[in-house]
């Protein structure tokens, strides 16, 4: 299915949220998640379901003012 | 004998935050960081691409710092945003300190105070720390406070202007009105004698980024900053002499020779 990663069309098939973050490659980074604007805490990412089109925001620290 | 700050009831022992955004390299950003002395350092939250990781080096380097962190909500325009991305903020992070950004207009970043009144009272019942960057704005302040906040970050001029303080008098009276809160001029910094003239309000802290990560030597202008804060708090401390439109001569008159 093809979900919005950060902005950019992207072809993924796992459908819960914290295996999508695997497949990605993101396994094991410090990063926070937010699912169709909506942020999803890491200990829920198993429960949630990633649908076609849904728009994911995988976001990690950076500099700052 | 030590004169920390304390913000939510932590104690800082440095009295200069510095954001780390804009430095020529993270290298310099590091060394500025140390040189600068800062307590506390302003972070953000953006898209990580998963093949650079590049957060992930970030935060390496950030956490080698010892410094507190305080993530930011820059670029946020709607409660919602700023909400969303102070939740992410704490789970990264792992603070419940955030620097609560809600812009309402872009030219000179100016916040929208009552997207900000919104959004404080939303997370500070949500558990976190809230350090709004706000106006010389007294009712403003007055709102924040009621929501929750039990600091204030009132801007000095728009950030990265570098203007210094572009409303003293309204700056000083968001001092003598809140006497008791902490806070922390922040953002329009540009020479250490701005930094130095916030503290001598009596300012709690100074938060700055643009003025030394542009400077053509950023180490250097973070220790100048550090003193000029320093100095400035020293001179808030000692008590300052009240000015008088007429000269007083400071050499005693008494005793003079008549030489005429």
């Amino acid at each position: 299915m093809t979900v919005w990663l950060n902005g950019v069309e992207t072809e993924v098939r796992a459908a819960s949220l914290d295996r999508l973050i695997e497949e990605l490659g993101y396994g094991g980074a410090r990063v926070a998640t937010a699912l169709n604007g909506d942020f999803v805490p890491k200990a829920r990412r198993a429960a949630v379901t990633v649908r076609e089109g849904d728009r994911l925001e995988i976001l990690a620290p950076l500099q700052g003012g | 004998m030590t004169d920390s700050a304390v913000f939510y009831g932590t104690e800082v022992e440095s009295r200069l935050m510095l954001g780390t955004a804009l430095y020529p390299s993270p290298t310099v950003m590091a060394e500025a960081v140390r040189a600068s002395g800062a307590g506390v350092v302003t972070v953000s939250l953006r898209r990580e691409s998963a093949g650079a990781l590049a957060g992930q080096a970030f935060w390496r380097t950030i956490r080698g710092l010892g410094a507190r962190v305080l993530p930011n909500t820059a670029g946020c325009h709607t409660v919602k945003e700023a909400v969303t991305t102070a939740h992410m903020a704490r789970e990264v992070f792992d603070t419940p300190w955030i620097k609560l950004e809600v812009i309402g207009e872009d030219d000179r970043l100016h916040p929208d105070l009552f997207g900000l009144v919104e959004a404080a009272r939303i997370l500070v019942e949500d558990g976190f720390r809230v350090f709004p960057y706000t106006t010389e704005d007294l009712v403003a302040a007055g709102r924040l406070l009621d929501a929750g906040c039990e600091a204030l970050m009132p801007w000095g001029a728009p950030i990265g202007s570098g203007l210094g303080l572009a409303n003293p008098e309204g700056l000083r009276a968001v001092r003598g009105h809140f006497p008791d809160v902490p806070l922390v001029l922040d953002a329009g910094i540009g020479l250490p004698s701005h930094a130095a003239q916030a503290m001598e309000m009596g300012f709690d802290a100074v938060l700055l980024n643009t003025a030394v990560a542009k400077a053509d030597d950023p180490v250097r202008m973070a220790r100048a900053m550090s003193g000029a804060v320093a100095a400035g708090r020293r001179g808030f401390l000692a008590g300052p002499m009240e000015p008088r439109d007429m000269a007083a001569p400071s050499t005693p008159v008494i005793g003079k020779a008549l030489l005429s």
